[in-house]
């Protein structure tokens, strides 16, 4: 079991190394050098000379990768090129804003997901199953800033109830307002996960009902919703985990557009605009915080559900000759 | 009681040849199953005229009478009506003769992206799941590394940082959707190359080469089709989401997502510039999504009944 999650963690960090030699390779090869912003006509020789030293801009690729590399796993993300602040420091102070919008999406579609799932997978081929299905494929289908710019058109512009963009009203620092200005991100980024999930756990519980425990349950007379809630329901869950880690990234790439549609102001509206101002530190930095995300939502999910349930553990430690 | 033992006359039945299907002997070719399976069930139906409505459509878009690029300040802004269908938009062009062009553009990098995805995706899952041993390790590490990548994350850099347009896009949708269809094709290989008629065919004398082409690929056609179908909905829907961003097609050229993008200044006062385009993708993507589903259930290794 250990030897397991070793090797996760090893896998993970190579999966790291990966995406961040990647993403500086190209900004290395991407036209447009940083030193120009740097660089002015009138500078001598000896002063570009300078500047290009400073920057690291004259080293190769490896050595300018290793440099980064160093310092980054110190924490250390460099300057900003924009606004010449450490990079670190702002992303951290946008990532709760990001982490509320992301979580809220996340327990909303587990909220509906659950029951809807349950629900279609009981009555399966029936009614309710066809409808709940067809709207799980819309909502797979759906480009998400799209139905974020429909929300806004019926909610803000036909109903004027809820505002369209930003964190709070300008003046106002309510709870209740931020809710509001929470409520149409958090759906819009939910329907992609929402309908992965009503798919899985529908599947799911297709399986479960079929299986001996659920008869006998019958048998003692146990009725439909207690069956659903008090065994099926259990034994659905397990694989949500994996779900969960999986949709981390979807979740996280998500946020990227809903926030630039809401203007809602994380990391990725940040990023964003970073690569408007081909601001490179902070493009670096952004990847490396949303990779880190994404990739220890797998190894979590990896290793949690290898805990949670007993039969894949054993089935480890078997191949691992135990 | 003891009538009851006695075997009576009747209780004998005569032997008689009777004609009994052949259960799970039979296995139609792929193109066959496919033909039958979109005939007979209606939601396939449905998304495959859909399909051919929005492809058609958008292949006849030189027939409209108005110029999807050209700037006419006096009518702009226009709301729908018989002679201009989806309105005009903040420059005066005919939004319904944009939507066209811009399906043409969607729908072409969806399909160049798809075949790429299939081809590379085929090509090395074949040869690993073939040749196994050593490569086949290192292919697979190679894939699940591609897999674990966030995606979307590094196609927004590279998109932002190389230099945008059709091609550029292509190869970037590609570059990471083929890891999937790599491992299904190499899982399909790995159970179809120890099968007997492939065991007959080295035996003749085939190379491996044609064995893989001539009698493996035919073979897992099946999930590769299926992989094909969801692939061009996914790429269109990342291609959208790129361009609506500013990160894929550039102007004057429009795709669906980069008209969503133009829309979203207008979201309050032009509704209708955001409704259409993005209709049309849910449209499209969805038909595909389903058919991908369909042909899923459809081609799936089963017992004909």
């Amino acid at each position: 079991m250990w030897k397991y999650c070793g090797k996760k963690i090893i896998e993970t960090l190579i999966v790291m190394l990966l995406i961040s030699f990647f993403s500086f390779a190209i900004i290395y090869i991407a036209p447009g050098d940083i030193s120009s912003m740097y660089i002015t006509a009138d500078m001598s020789e000896a002063e570009r000379e300078a500047v290009l030293e400073k920057l690291g801009a004259n080293k190769s690729l490896p050595e300018q990768y290793l440099g980064w590399l160093e310092k980054a796993v110190h924490g250390d993300f460099g300057v900003s090129l924009s606004n010449k602040a450490s990079v670190a420091p702002q992303l951290m102070r946008r990532l709760p804003t990001t982490i509320l919008l992301m979580g809220c999406a996340l327990l909303l579609s587990l909220l509906l997901a659950i029951p809807l799932g349950l629900w279609a997978g009981y009555k399966k081929n029936g009614i309710v199953d066809n409808v709940i299905s067809f709207i799980s494929y819309i909502g797979m289908s759906i480009p998400s800033f799209w139905l974020g710019m429909l929300l806004i058109i019926l909610f803000t512009a036909k109903l004027r109830i809820l505002p369209s963009g930003g964190m709070h009203t300008v003046g106002k620092e309510s709870l209740l307002d931020t809710i509001q200005h929470l409520i149409m991100p958090s759906l819009t980024l939910s329907l992609g996960t929402l309908a992965t999930f009503i798919r899985y756990i529908r599947t799911n519980t297709i399986g479960q009902l079929a299986e001996e425990y659920v008869l006998t349950a019958e048998a003692k007379g146990t009725t439909a919703p207690n069956i659903l809630r008090k065994h099926v329901l259990k034994n659905t869950l397990l694989p949500i985990i994996t779900l969960l880690g999986m949709n981390l990234a979807s979740l996280v790439c998500g946020s990227f557009i809903i926030e630039s549609v809401f203007g809602w102001p994380g990391i990725g509206m940040f990023a964003m605009s970073a690569i408007g101002q081909r601001d490179y530190p902070i493009i670096m930095a952004y990847i490396m915080l949303s990779g880190f995300i994404l990739v220890m939502g797998n190894l979590l999910a990896d290793i949690l559900y290898a805990f949670a349930d007993p039969r894949i553990k054993r089935g480890i430690d078997r191949a691992n000759g135990k | 009681m003891e009538n009851n033992i006695i075997i009576k006359d009747n209780s004998f039945q005569r032997m008689e040849h009777k004609e009994q299907e052949v259960i799970g002997a039979c296995r139609h070719s792929v193109w066959k199953d496919l033909k039958r399976e979109l005939l007979s069930n209606k939601v396939a139906l449905v998304s495959l005229i859909m399909l051919t409505i929005i492809v058609i459509a958008v292949l006849l878009a030189p027939l409209s009478p108005y110029d999807p690029y050209a700037i006419d300040v006096s009518q702009k802004m226009q709301g729908i009506s018989t002679k201009h269908w989806f309105g005009t938009d903040d420059y005066g062009r005919d939004y319904f003769t944009r939507a066209l062009y811009g399906g043409r553009v969607s729908l072409l990098v969806g399909f160049c992206a798809m075949l790429m995805t299939v081809t590379i995706g085929t090509t090395i899952g074949v040869f690993s799941g073939y040749i196994g041993g050593k490569l086949d390790m290192l292919l697979m590490r190679f894939t699940d590394i591609f897999l674990a990548l966030p995606s979307m994350l590094l196609m927004v850099v590279m998109n932002a940082l190389l230099q945008p347009g059709l091609v550029t896009l292509i190869v970037v949708l590609s570059l990471f959707s083929w890891a999937s269809v790599a491992r299904i094709t190499r899982a399909e290989t790995m159970s179809i190359k120890e099968r007997d008629y492939v065991c007959a065919v080295k035996n003749l004398g085939a190379g491996s080469l044609r064995i893989a082409i001539k009698h493996i690929v035919p073979n897992i056609l099946g999930p590769v089709i299926v992989a094909a179908s969801l692939g061009v909905a996914n790429a269109i829907l990342m291609e959208s989401s790129l361009s609506f961003l500013g990160l894929g097609v550039q102007i004057p050229v429009a795709s669906w997502g980069s008209m969503l993008q133009g829309a979203q200044s207008h979201i309050l006062d032009a509704p209708r510039l955001a409704f259409f385009p993005g209709l049309l993708i849910l449209i499209t993507v969805l038909s595909f999504n389903l058919l991908g589903d369909v042909l899923r259930t459809a081609l799936e290794p089963k017992i004909v009944e």
